[in-house]
């Protein structure tokens, strides 16, 4: 029997705001338009919304800052806090709450201006007392060991790590809202300055302003909209450690975990998932996400994104919208990752469309490798 | 008030540690239940739950488990390395290898604890095993 949860809601309206520079404007200035959008989209006004849920590294209690700034009373909220997946997290809390009848309208929204406000990754996070004598780079240098543990295990290469940049590059070449979309190849990525051995500046992610926002309603209600709906078929979490030396193997993500939750939950496999969206804050994440959600094995993720494999045409579409290496990333980047898979999924993405996709994986990272959630979405066909 | 259970009585883990490294002793938690040593240091063993936990001294002998080098400009110190380090009783951590050029540091080289006292507060660094015949 399938889970009761499983196709009990669905996405109906997205949104997006200020990505790439929007200067002069606030994180909630971005979020709220994002909303906007996306209740436009949906055909619904703020007065429906009666579920928030949202995270910040700029509001400490964010659902009240967001609410307060929004003018909206939520009769159910939820500020999880497990970094850039957090908004990925809020997906199965939305699905409960909407099933539980604590709220009929969830929105999901995040906006950041961190690349005109300074390019500095805004943080509340505590300082790692055992780490600081070091002075390790934040949060670069904790992947720049999980990929030197990598090469150093299965033979990984920088010019694998270098084709991921390129395949997003390429993605968001076919997707006019990308910020980034000049030529990239790979000697360039492996000429960029090296800023924490063996991550280059270009296997690192872009720093730019953006929003976005999500709405879910109960799939009873989800064809009154003028959308096609994204039914929610599975969300797994997981998270096994805070701080990079904690992480028990630097080559295994807890995405082993919330990749068997989500798909145990959808009762799907790898092979029926169409298009994939990972947060790909650096280059190694895509590969330790391949290989830990089942894509290919442990240890041949460098040969699977290798020459294009993850490219336009490649064996497996993944990430795009051209990923947050290449699209956007305002310091968290989970709402882009489930905005990209519900657009695949409703058709309409132009260039980038992949061909009739029914279901697509989303995989959100936090932390340093810390917090790991994965969501399937699908069609209707898929119910 | 201060704890009624002897167990939590005195001065936590992070005092701890750091008063022993002060007197030059590099020391962790060793579970009574169980037998692993864990890092950082804590109340409970993160192995197996326990809280019957025993300091001991570490025989410093570790191994690199992955390396980086953070690259800096010259006019600001220069590239330096930051390791996560395996000891030999099992904990990993944080730290650099010193004596060394950073980027020769490398994953599974042999290498010995010492204690920095340069800082504020001393902190634990290595430096390459000497090869012994
Ligand atoms: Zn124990």
């Amino acid at each position: 029997m399938s889970h009761e949860l499983r196709g009990s809601s669905a996405i109906v309206g997205v949104g997006l705001a200020g990505c790439g520079e929007a200067p002069g404007r606030m994180p909630l200035d971005i979020l709220a338009e994002a909303t906007h959008n996306a209740l436009d989209d949906a055909g619904l006004k703020l007065s429906d919304v009666d579920g928030l849920f949202t995270g910040s590294s700029y509001h400490f209690m964010p659902t009240l800052s967001t609410a307060e700034y929004l003018g909206i009373k939520p009769r159910f909220s939820d500020g999880s806090m497990v970094g850039g997946s957090s908004f990925v997290a809020h997906t199965l809390n939305a699905a409960m709450a909407i099933k539980n009848g604590l709220c009929d309208v969830a929105l999901i929204c995040y906006g950041s201006n961190q690349r005109t406000a300074g390019g500095k990754l805004a943080t509340m996070s505590e300082q790692q007392i055992y780490e600081a004598p070091y002075k390790p780079r934040y949060p670069i240098s904790s992947y720049a060991l999980a990929a030197a543990r990598h090469m150093h295990q299965y033979g990984t290469t920088r010019e694998q790590m270098a084709d991921v940049a390129v395949a997003a590059r390429q993605w968001a070449q076919l997707n006019p809202a990308a910020f980034a979309r000049d030529d990239l190849t790979r000697q360039d990525v492996l000429n960029s300055r090296m800023i924490s051995d063996p991550l280059s500046l270009l296997d690192c992610c872009l720093v730019t302003d953006g929003g976005g926002a999500v709405i879910m309603v109960s799939s009873e209600r989800a064809k009154d909209f003028p959308n096609k709906p994204v039914y929610l078929l599975g969300t797994g979490t997981a998270h096994w450690h805070r701080q990079i030396t904690q992480m028990p193997d630097l080559t295994t993500t807890a995405a082993v975990d919330s990749g068997k939750r989500a798909f145990a939950m959808a009762g799907l496999t790898k092979d029926d998932v169409d298009v994939v969206e990972l947060y790909d804050a650096f280059t190694i994440n895509t590969i330790l996400f391949l290989e830990d959600l089942g894509f290919c094995a442990k240890g041949e993720g460098g040969a699977f994104v290798e020459n294009g494999g993850i490219a336009p045409g490649g064996r497996l579409p993944v990430n795009t919208n051209g990923g947050g290496l290449s699209c956007v990333h305002p310091g968290m980047y989970g709402i882009f990752i489930l905005i990209e898979a519900i657009q695949q999924l409703r058709g309409g993405c132009g260039a980038r469309q992949v061909k009739d996709p029914e279901i697509a994986l989303v995989n959100g990272n936090g932390g340093v490798l810390s917090s790991q959630v994965t969501t399937l979405l699908g069609t209707e066909a898929t119910l | 008030m201060a704890s009624s259970n002897p167990k939590f009585a005195g001065p936590g883990p992070d005092q701890i540690y750091l008063d022993h490294l002060r007197q030059q002793n590099f020391s962790l938690p060793k579970c009574l239940s169980c037998g692993e040593f864990h890092f950082f240091p804590r109340v409970v063993c993160p192995h197996c739950g326990s809280y019957d936990l025993e300091w001991q001294a570490l025989s410093g002998k570790a191994e690199v488990y992955s390396t980086t080098t953070i690259r800096r400009k010259p006019e600001r110190g220069g590239n330096y390395n930051v390791s996560l380090i395996t000891l030999e009783e099992g904990p990993r951590l944080m730290s650099r290898v010193e004596g060394i050029d950073p980027e020769l540091v490398s994953i599974g080289a042999k290498v010995s604890a010492s204690i920095n006292n340069e800082g504020d507060e001393p902190f634990v660094v290595f430096t390459p095993m000497q090869e012994s015949k």
